[in-house]
């Protein structure tokens, strides 16, 4: 190399680092501050969730399915549940559907919140975040009340929901809901009309809906750029056709208008959960022909020779519904975009496979299209402004 | 014989200084975490003494205790120089700076241009400390402090010239007598545009927020200090606590009056002149530090190529316009 000659400077950012969202691992190649390329690396946290779950049976894969985007544990269980009820054709009982309503709604704005909380800190905003989790900490503590769990839910099951929910429990969402879009206006006196985050987030990163399309972006990374698509408005799943929301839509697609669409759901949201509150209907909670769970009456000492999971799940009721289909894909829409679940199903109480169309992984691929260009601190406001979850992403 | 007594009294002095200081130092960190805790609906420190009282000394204590952790890659000899540089710069500051009517360890004529250049060493402790650890991290907040540090002197010197001009002196306890002289007993009303200029200068020369990129966490993890632990690296937060409040004492001298009172308020409410200067100048100093505290607490942080924008294409000129400005009324008038 002749001694004149200048190379590009190699900065490994993750994945330990404060603000890769997790395990995402990044090789920037920095001149100065510019970044000439950048190449994500994905796989840290890969646990096998996929393959895993060949080896169980429908049910006992929802629990799994809590761990891929571990902020929104509830909107993953219910698509889940979706795609398998599609399978065996299973009907849930309309009382159930606006539980998962209410439920998938209150996990978004958790998860929303947690985006919020830590895109602002990415910026440096640090008291954004903490107002932002004084207020999660409420919705986790209803989580808490109903399913017994805060962030591994496993709150619905193939067929309904696991237990009904009770007055207590609307009566103390409807008081959090009432207060809430005063609490986002809280967070938007803080960041929204500020010079600096203004000029950090606008203009910065951004791709347009052509490209958005091409990447398959979707969610609120995609309606930041002006794509209109929802999944709960083109193809409703449970009560999202009986409730009246407005899906907010951005115009330039840099990371302010993602930002701002993910402020406008929170009310949309709240907006929701009102809705379903007031006509939430009597009646059952589970489908008559949902696989059924054996609950133990009395917790179990488990021995280890005798681990068989009949204990917990007679699965013979599952094979008389299989034969309907054999392949199935049904999608929800996440707080992050669209998270499908395809089944293949050969003639047992098993997936034959199950894949799982996370928006993570498609938007973290398209880190590198954000990033090029840009300069090292706009590198960390597009990973807040794509909001991955690596549990998702890497499975 | 006299210069022996000199000496012996001036060491005294400094001795004295610089323990009040420290203290002062300690509990700013607690101030500031009691601050922004409470803007951030939490509670601070509350466990070490009552509501936490305790905990900067547990800090210390600890920092003093901790490994001195040096990696095997640095450039040794500026490793473990370049805090010392910082500290030593930060302290020296304080030499001159007069807390009340002749309380000051040296009162020398150009006093303003002392404490600018001896501000201006401490970037050299930063700079150092980012080559000499081999590490990619702090190397770019290295880079980043000198590139900000010197634009950012440009247009905090300048900002100064108006408060120079009016007074007709360097000499700091000079400039505070000055602004006696004015019924509103402030420079802070006719130089409101340097006044500006400097505050927002003073946060980029302190590494604070908005202006903290050289250490910014979520992008250069801790940015030059990022391979220092243990007492070298509560050196550089002691540094960077010494330049708080050395601008902040400025910042009080030049545009707030120092340790007087504005004649128009003594003349309405006479009892204000009772209470002792140094007071004064404590509750100026510390309102400057609540200003730190408070745009922490409050604001993002700038992008470099904006911060850099910021510094040549709006203070500098600003601080331009405020020395011509200046001049003219003083000219005319």
């Amino acid at each position: 190399m002749h001694p004149e000659s200048t190379k590009e400077l190699l900065i490994n950012m993750g994945p330990q680092h404060p603000a890769t969202h997790g395990v995402l691992r990044l090789i920037l190649e920095v001149e100065g501050e510019l970044i000439k390329k950048c190449v994500p690396y994905i796989g840290y946290l890969h646990r096998g969730v996929e393959k895993l779950s060949e080896d169980l049976t429908y049910v006992q894969v929802l629990p799994l399915t809590d761990r891929l985007d571990y902020l929104s544990s509830m909107i993953n269980n219910v698509g889940f549940c979706i795609a398998v009820e599609k399978l065996m054709g299973i009907n849930v009982p309309e009382r159930a559907k606006f539980i998962r309503t209410i439920m998938s709604e209150v996990a978004r704005i958790c998860s929303h919140l947690v985006w919020i909380a830590t895109h602002a800190l990415d910026i440096g905003a640090m008291t954004v975040f903490l107002y932002a989790m004084r207020d999660r900490e409420k919705l986790l503590e209803l989580f808490e009340l109903v399913t017994g769990a805060r962030l591994t839910v496993s709150y619905p099951r193939v067929g309904g929901v696991r237990c009904d929910i009770n007055q207590e429990f609307l009566d103390e969402l409807h008081k959090f809901i009432e207060e809430f879009p005063k609490k986002v206006e809280e967070y938007e006196t803080l960041i929204d009309r500020n010079r600096v985050w203004l000029k950090r987030t606008k203009g910065v990163g951004v791709i347009t809906a052509e490209e958005a399309i091409n990447w398959g972006l979707t969610g609120p990374t995609l309606r930041g750029s002006g794509v209109y698509y929802d999944v709960r408005k083109f193809f409703p799943y449970d009560a999202y056709d009986k409730v009246d929301f407005e899906v907010p839509i951005g115009k330039n697609g840099d990371i302010y208008d993602r930002y701002k669409c993910r402020m406008l759901e929170f009310r949309q949201s709240a907006k929701i959960i009102k809705q379903c509150i007031e006509k939430l209907p009597e009646g059952s909670i589970l489908a008559e022909d949902a696989p059924k769970i054996r609950m133990p009456a009395s917790p179990l000492k488990i021995d280890k020779n005798d681990i068989q999971f009949e204990i917990y799940i007679e699965d013979k009721s599952t094979e008389d519904f299989i034969k309907k289909f054999t392949e199935v894909y049904a999608s929800v829409e996440a707080p992050r975009g669209e998270l499908g679940f395809y089944i293949v199903c050969d003639d047992s109480a098993k997936p034959y496979r199950m894949r799982v169309r996370a928006p993570s992984f498609v938007h973290a691929g398209v880190l590198p299209r954000l990033c090029e260009g840009a300069l090292i601190a706009d590198v960390i406001a597009n990973i807040g402004s794509i909001d991955i979850v690596l549990g998702e992403c890497d499975r | 014989m006299e210069t022996f007594y000199f000496i012996l009294i001036t060491t005294i002095k400094t001795a004295i200084y610089f323990g009040i200081l420290m203290l002062h130092v300690a509990y700013a960190t607690y101030a500031e975490r009691k601050i922004i805790g409470h803007i951030q609906l939490r509670l601070g420190p509350m466990v070490v003494g009552p509501h936490g009282l305790l905990q900067p000394i547990a800090d210390v204590i600890k920092l003093i205790f901790k490994e001195d952790i040096i990696p095997s890659n640095v450039d040794r000899k500026i490793f473990t120089i370049a805090p010392l540089i910082s500290l030593t710069a930060a302290l020296s500051t304080f030499a001159v700076i007069p807390v009340s009517q002749n309380w000051f360890i040296s009162d020398i004529n150009v006093g303003i241009l002392y404490v600018l250049g001896i501000a201006g060493i401490g970037t050299y402790g930063i700079i150092f400390a980012g080559w000499s650890s081999n590490s990619k991290y702090a190397f770019l907040g290295g880079l980043r402090s000198a590139a900000q540090m010197i634009s950012y002197e440009v247009a905090l010197a300048m900002s100064l010239v108006g408060v120079i001009l009016m007074a007709e002196s360097f000499n700091l306890t000079e400039i505070v007598n000055k602004q006696l002289e004015y019924s509103y007993g402030m420079f802070l009303f006719p130089q409101f545009l340097g006044y500006f200029v400097f505050i927002v200068a003073m946060l980029a020369e302190t590494n604070r927020v908005p202006f903290d990129l050289p250490e910014a966490e979520t992008e250069l993890v801790a940015g030059y200090f990022v391979e220092y632990s243990g007492i070298r690296f509560s050196l550089f937060y002691l540094a960077e606590y010494l330049a708080m409040f050395c601008m902040s004492a400025l910042a009080t001298i030049c545009f707030w009056g120092g340790w007087t009172v504005p004649p128009f308020l003594l003349k309405i409410f006479p009892f204000l002149g009772m209470i002792p200067g140094v007071v004064w100048f404590l509750l100026k100093v510390y309102f400057h530090m609540f200003l730190f505290f408070w745009l922490r607490g409050t604001l993002p942080r700038y992008r470099y190529d904006q911060l850099m924008a910021i510094g040549w294409k709006v203070l500098i000129p600003l601080a331009l316009l405020n020395i011509v400005l200046t001049s003219l009324i003083k000219y005319y008038s």
